[in-house]
């Protein structure tokens, strides 16, 4: 039977988000070379809110893309199945650029260590930080997050997922048992 | 999803929803190409073999940059510079290269099945590159590739394949993966050029070039293989040409927006002129780009075995 609990509701997300946005702005003095790069699928859609905050907040775009770091992965080929190969979009190049890599879940760590293999092949970043809206623990590698909407102890026999919609007001983090 | 089978030897019995699944994945990978830095560490530590027993420049090169970008070692053996001219036999070679344990082969032959061959006789993956007049996948998944990103679908369109069909293991591929996709396929031809068994096949059959290609999505013109002209197909090349060419009369009889493919090398002047060839129609060029996405995405499908 699994159990199911609502640990973050939409609002609460709506709240770490702007935060976040604030704590990016204040850490890297405006937006000068920022660049918001989601990791596919989960940091997508909360790359594009960070944006618009961050737009709005500073009346000005910002650079802004998507990727996909299945190829970079140390288990691609190590699966049963081979994974979905989804579309990476970053048209600039990242030299001198200050790149915010934004998940959903930070949980081993193995994700953010295959996104930013994948984001030196796009440049020399000038400094590379990471925002998640959700720190597990259970990192198996030596990587950390620059900004946390949330830290939640887990066990890993728990699953936990943002579910993020088009509707925003039905948006939540659950936790459940696997 | 996985492709279900090890190697990928023909268009045939390749299910639509894996033909789906590598245009999708083709389309992901074309955007590595366009990188400053074109490699991703996926297939870093598998060896992939070219084995070519005709000659090749887009193929071969094409597969070879696919799997270098993907990170893989590539070896390639051509026919003229291996021991195939000491009378080895395509099965021991095949076996000595086996023996040092490469993850996959491609191969062109010139006789049909001998990539079928490699595949039930070795454990590795088994592309064919080409094998006689029978099939030539790839080139019919970068055509398929090539049609869907500029028409949006291939289901419903009219799609009219022009030349020697018969001896063309780019007609095949096409017409079955076409057929399967929802196309409606014209083949077009001298008589002589129709395979015995093109009535089996789900397309209709044209004599005339003006009634194949009249209002196509897209026309693809073969090349008329030279090298059987001995065989007395046709009576001159000049003949053919009148008959049988692409030119700016005759296209205006297909769509507007129609598009022109054409799988290489060009005789220009024989099957269509350089006007149409280098026109605003053509998207020959496209599909030698397209050709290396659809050849990553199916050495990454086929890498790492499957389930």
């Amino acid at each position: 039977m699994k159990k199911k609990q609502v640990v973050m509701d939409a609002d609460g997300i709506e709240r770490s988000l702007t935060r976040i946005a604030y704590e990016i702005l204040e850490r890297n003095k405006g937006t000068d070379n920022l660049i918001i790069i989601g990791i596919r699928k989960g940091g997508v859609s909360l790359a594009e809110r960070l944006r618009e905050k961050i737009s709005t907040i500073e009346k000005t775009e910002i650079m802004y893309g998507t990727l996909d770091i299945t190829l970079y992965r140390d288990d691609v080929l190590t699966t049963g199945k081979r994974p979905e190969i989804e579309k990476t979009y970053i048209p600039f190049p990242l030299d001198h650029k200050r790149v915010v890599i934004v998940d959903d879940v930070l949980f081993t760590g193995r994700t953010v260590r295959a996104a930013m293999d994948a984001l030196m092949d796009f440049g020399r970043p000038e400094l590379i930080q990471l925002a998640v809206l959700i720190d597990r623990g259970h990192r198996e590698f030596p990587i950390r997050a620059d900004f946390i909407g949330e830290t939640l102890p887990s066990s890993l026999w728990e699953n936990i997922s943002v579910n993020l919609l088009d509707n925003r007001d039905i948006d939540e983090v659950v936790i459940e048992e696997s | 999803m996985n492709l279900s089978k090890k190697d990928m030897l023909g268009v045939m019995d390749l299910p639509k929803e894996e033909i789906d699944l590598i245009l999708d994945t083709a389309e992901s990978f074309k955007e590595i190409s366009t990188r400053t830095i074109k490699k991703v560490p996926t297939l870093r530590g598998k060896t992939v073999i070219t084995l070519f027993f005709e000659a090749s420049t887009r193929t071969r090169t094409s597969f070879e940059i696919a799997a270098k970008r993907l990170g893989a070692d590539t070896i390639n053996i051509s026919a003229s510079t291996s021991s195939v001219v000491k009378g080895e036999s395509l099965i021991d070679t095949a076996r000595n290269l086996e023996s040092m344990n490469p993850d996959i082969i491609i191969i062109r032959h010139s006789a049909a099945g001998a990539a079928h061959i490699l595949g039930s006789m070795l454990k590795q993956s088994i592309i064919n590159a080409g094998d006689g007049a029978h099939e030539h996948p790839t080139q019919a998944l970068l055509d398929m590739l090539t049609i869907r990103e500029k028409k949006g679908t291939i289901e419903g369109l009219k799609i009219a394949i022009v030349g020697d069909i018969a001896h063309s293991r780019v007609a095949r591929s096409n017409i079955y993966g076409l057929t399967k996709m929802g196309a409606d396929v014209a083949v077009c031809g001298p008589a002589m050029m129709m395979p015995r068994d093109i009535d089996q096949m789900g397309v209709s059959v044209y004599y005339k070039m003006e009634d194949a290609i009249k209002d196509a999505d897209v026309v693809m013109m073969l090349r008329m293989q030279l090298e059987r002209q001995e065989k007395n197909l046709f009576p001159s090349l000049r003949e053919y040409a009148n008959l049988f060419s692409l030119n700016r009369d005759n296209i205006r009889l297909a769509k507007d927006d129609v598009i022109v493919m054409h799988p290489g090398p060009v005789n220009r002047g024989v099957e269509i002129t350089p006007e149409i060839a280098d026109g605003p129609h053509s998207v020959i060029l496209e599909q030698v780009t397209n050709g290396v996405a659809v050849r990553m995405a199916l050495l990454y499908l086929l890498s790492g075995g499957i389930k």
